[in-house]
């Protein structure tokens, strides 16, 4: 039977909803207001909240000082390859998961999961040697390998979770109709799986495009993404807020406009396969 | 004449091929600092003078020690320059991770840098690294406030006059500290502060034979002190405070005094940003009597990792930034208050330079300050607000940690010299110096 909801609950539910958005949103929206200050209006006690005089210094001083659509690309080359490469390796990798499992396919998953909590400072001197020697510091490729092979488990996670929802008889169907195992995956398991690779794709570009560990200890000026734009502006003597407010919105605006368009899909993903 | 002319544009043509054949890009690693940022704008001269390329990877201070340290430990040779400070360089030297500037040309005249500087940057007598900029600490304080308190700060005065003077201009009604100083954890924040001032109280990290000394009352002394001045008259919070929330205090005109880095002078001075620029004065850091003031020493410096491969073009460029010339360069472009200092003694025998307010106590701070001998009794390391062994980042920032706590009264100072005193000795005798 379903429960009857009174008006009054629902105002409630909504302003409740709309306190707790608010509350998260509120720091990007207060760095966003703190790019139109000037340094002094950004450190005043107490803090200016909209009656300011705007500015757009501190954009044209960021622009100035850095080469914004440099690390963009890089930023873009770096998130998108990585996630694509990704999907590519994990996708045959949770097909064999989700339809022919072994004794040990949870044991293995839950492996791959527990190298997420490996500290990543850990192994950061045995990979910057295998940069050294192979040449890849500093380098976009080496670090779409390298942030692919990081966010592997989460992608096969995400993945096995859809395909399980998938029956396995419609690619048993497909096999008695002779598609061989490669076709199989391509023409039958994928386009079945689409909203769910779509899902696991944007939120791979998001993890992606915010890591800065990797990003930062790896490149230098010619594969460095906007984190380490970011980066640039933080200073142990003088004042940078403003400053750093400004290239914090320009490297976070294009990841926020592509979740904003993207949010129906997003929370579609995650939430996929969560209340049956 | 017709191959005359074509001979000459030939050879012309070799010439500028050959030039740009030897021109080299250099990867500089440094900080976001003032200066630093500077001198990005002016590195269009560096390219005209030499034909090299100049690519900047500017990061936060921690980032960057983070990062060259990973480089220059693997030979990585991502970077061609480094910007490291006095603490790095004596160790890096030491271990042959640095090129040795030891054959930089006479016009770069080496004599001229002030004698602090060169030594703190060197190991064994040998430069490593060129200073940029050099600073030490001095206090800044409310001429105006200060007159209202009916005090007269002298040149040079002890930690009692510091706050006595510190408790006649606090007013709380008006929001106005008397004193703001670093208790923010971290060996270069409150750690640093911390360490100096325990220098003119008679403290120091080690004793001869690398035994921590917390728990001698030198310490007891000056952490009690520090904390009973910071309760009564400093800033709400000072147990996170580091340089960047004390200056904004002392722009905003919330603090009476401020001791810290002479760098910040031109700061405090400047009308676009404090609004408190037209009555600040300076004196030297304050001492306990005992013979040490409680100033520190430090440089922002240029150097060369051992894995470059363009050390030629690096010290073409360090010779560019640290040079006389270059101060000259930053005076016409943004005036002679601007120019990097506390590095080379011609500029403060500059009449041009003695007209900036805060030029010659930053002279004399930087000039009262001995890393060779920065402690009243006899210590086994080198170096002011740090002892410059390779431990000793990781060990501060933990002693740091203990004693913000205290200050913000999570423990008692007893408590947090307790720890101090067991978690440093643990880690001197895990890296066999005990």
């Amino acid at each position: 039977m379903a429960r009857t909801v009174t008006t009054r609950q629902k105002a409630l539910n909504t302003t409740l909803a709309w306190a707790i958005g608010l509350l998260i949103f509120f720091p990007i929206l207060w760095t966003i207001l703190t790019s139109f200050k000037t340094e002094g209006q950004a450190i005043s006690d107490p803090p200016i909240f909209l009656f300011f005089d705007w500015t757009l210094e501190n954009y044209a001083i960021v622009q100035e000082r850095s080469d914004y659509l440099r690390f963009l690309t890089n930023s873009v080359i770096i998130a998108v390859g990585s996630t694509l490469l990704g999907i590519v390796v994990a996708v045959p990798a949770a097909w064999s998961m989700a339809f022919v499992p072994s004794k040990r396919t949870k044991d293995i998953l839950m492996w791959m999961l527990s190298t997420k909590m490996l500290p990543a400072v850990g192994v950061l001197y045995p990979i910057y040697l295998l940069f050294i020697k192979l040449g890849l510091l500093d380098n976009r490729w080496g670090l779409v390998v390298v942030l692919m092979l990081i966010n592997l488990p989460i992608i096969v996670w995400m993945l096995y979770t859809y395909f399980k929802e998938i029956p396995g008889e419609i690619l048993e169907a497909a096999r008695m109709d002779g598609a061989t195992l490669r076709e199989e995956i391509l023409y039958i398991l994928t386009p079945m799986a689409v909203p769910g690779i779509a899902s696991t794709i944007l939120l791979n570009v998001i993890l992606a495009w915010n890591e800065a560990f990797w990003t930062l200890n790896l490149t230098a000026a010619k594969a460095a993404p906007l984190t380490a734009f970011i980066a640039s502006y933080s200073s142990p003597e003088g004042l940078f807020y403003a400053k750093l407010s400004a290239a914090s919105t320009m490297a976070i605006a294009p990841i926020l406009i592509m979740g904003w368009f993207s949010q129906k899909q997003l929370v579609r993903g995650l939430t996929f396969g969560a209340v049956k | 004449m017709k191959y005359t002319v074509r001979a000459l544009l030939g050879a012309t043509a070799l010439c500028s091929a050959a030039a740009l054949a030897h021109a080299e890009t250099l990867t500089i690693a440094t900080v976001n600092n003032g200066d630093m940022i500077r001198m990005q704008g002016l590195t269009d001269d560096f390219t005209a003078k030499t034909g090299h390329t100049v690519e900047w990877v500017t990061l936060e201070e921690n980032v960057l020690r983070q990062r060259v340290t990973t480089d220059i430990s693997t030979n990585g040779g991502a970077f061609d320059i480094m910007t490291i400070g006095m603490y790095e360089t004596p160790i890096w030297g030491a271990n042959g991770w640095l090129v040795p500037l030891d054959d930089l040309s006479e016009e770069y005249n080496v004599a001229d840098i002030l004698p602090a500087m060169a030594g703190g940057l060197s190991y064994d007598g040998t430069l490593y690294a060129a200073p940029f900029y050099g600073e030490s600490s001095m206090i800044m304080y409310r001429t105006d406030l200060m007159e209202k308190a009916g005090l007269e700060m002298p040149t040079a005065p002890t930690w009692s006059f510091i706050r006595e003077a510190a408790a006649a201009m606090t007013d709380r009604d008006a929001d106005i500290n008397g004193i703001c100083l670093r208790g923010k954890a971290g060996w270069g924040e409150g750690g640093a502060f911390i360490t100096a001032m325990g220098n003119s109280f008679g403290a120091q990290w080690f004793d001869m034979d690398w035994n921590a000394t917390f728990d001698g009352e030198a310490w007891a002394n000056t952490l009690n002190f520090f904390k009973g001045m910071m309760d009564e008259s400093g800033p709400a919070g000072y147990a996170t405070n580091g340089f960047n929330e004390n200056l904004s205090l002392f722009q905003q005109g919330k603090c009476g005094m401020w001791i810290d880095a002479t760098v910040a002078a031109s700061f405090v001075t400047n009308p676009n940003d404090s609004t408190v620029a037209d009555s600040v004065g300076f004196a030297l850091a304050p001492d306990n009597g005992l013979g040490k003031r409680s100033n520190w020493l430090w440089a922002w410096a240029l150097a060369i990792p051992a894995g470059s491969q363009k050390t030629d073009a690096a010290k073409q460029f360090i010779e560019w930034a640290t040079s006389t010339s270059y101060i000259e360069l930053v005076a016409a472009n943004e005036g002679w208050a601007n120019v990097p200092p506390g590095a080379r003694v011609s500029l403060y025998e500059n009449p041009n330079y003695k007209d900036v307010p805060f030029a010659q106590m930053t002279l004399d701070s930087i000039l009262s300050a001995d890393p060779l001998n920065a402690t009243v009794n006899e210590a086994p390391y080198v170096g002011v607000q740090f002892a410059a062994i390779p431990e000793f980042a990781g060990i501060a920032t933990d002693v740091s940690q203990e004693f913000s706590a205290a200050y913000a009264g999570q423990q008692t100072v007893e408590e947090a010299l307790a720890k101090a005193q067991a978690l440093t000795n643990d880690a001197m005798e895990a890296a066999g110096y005990r």
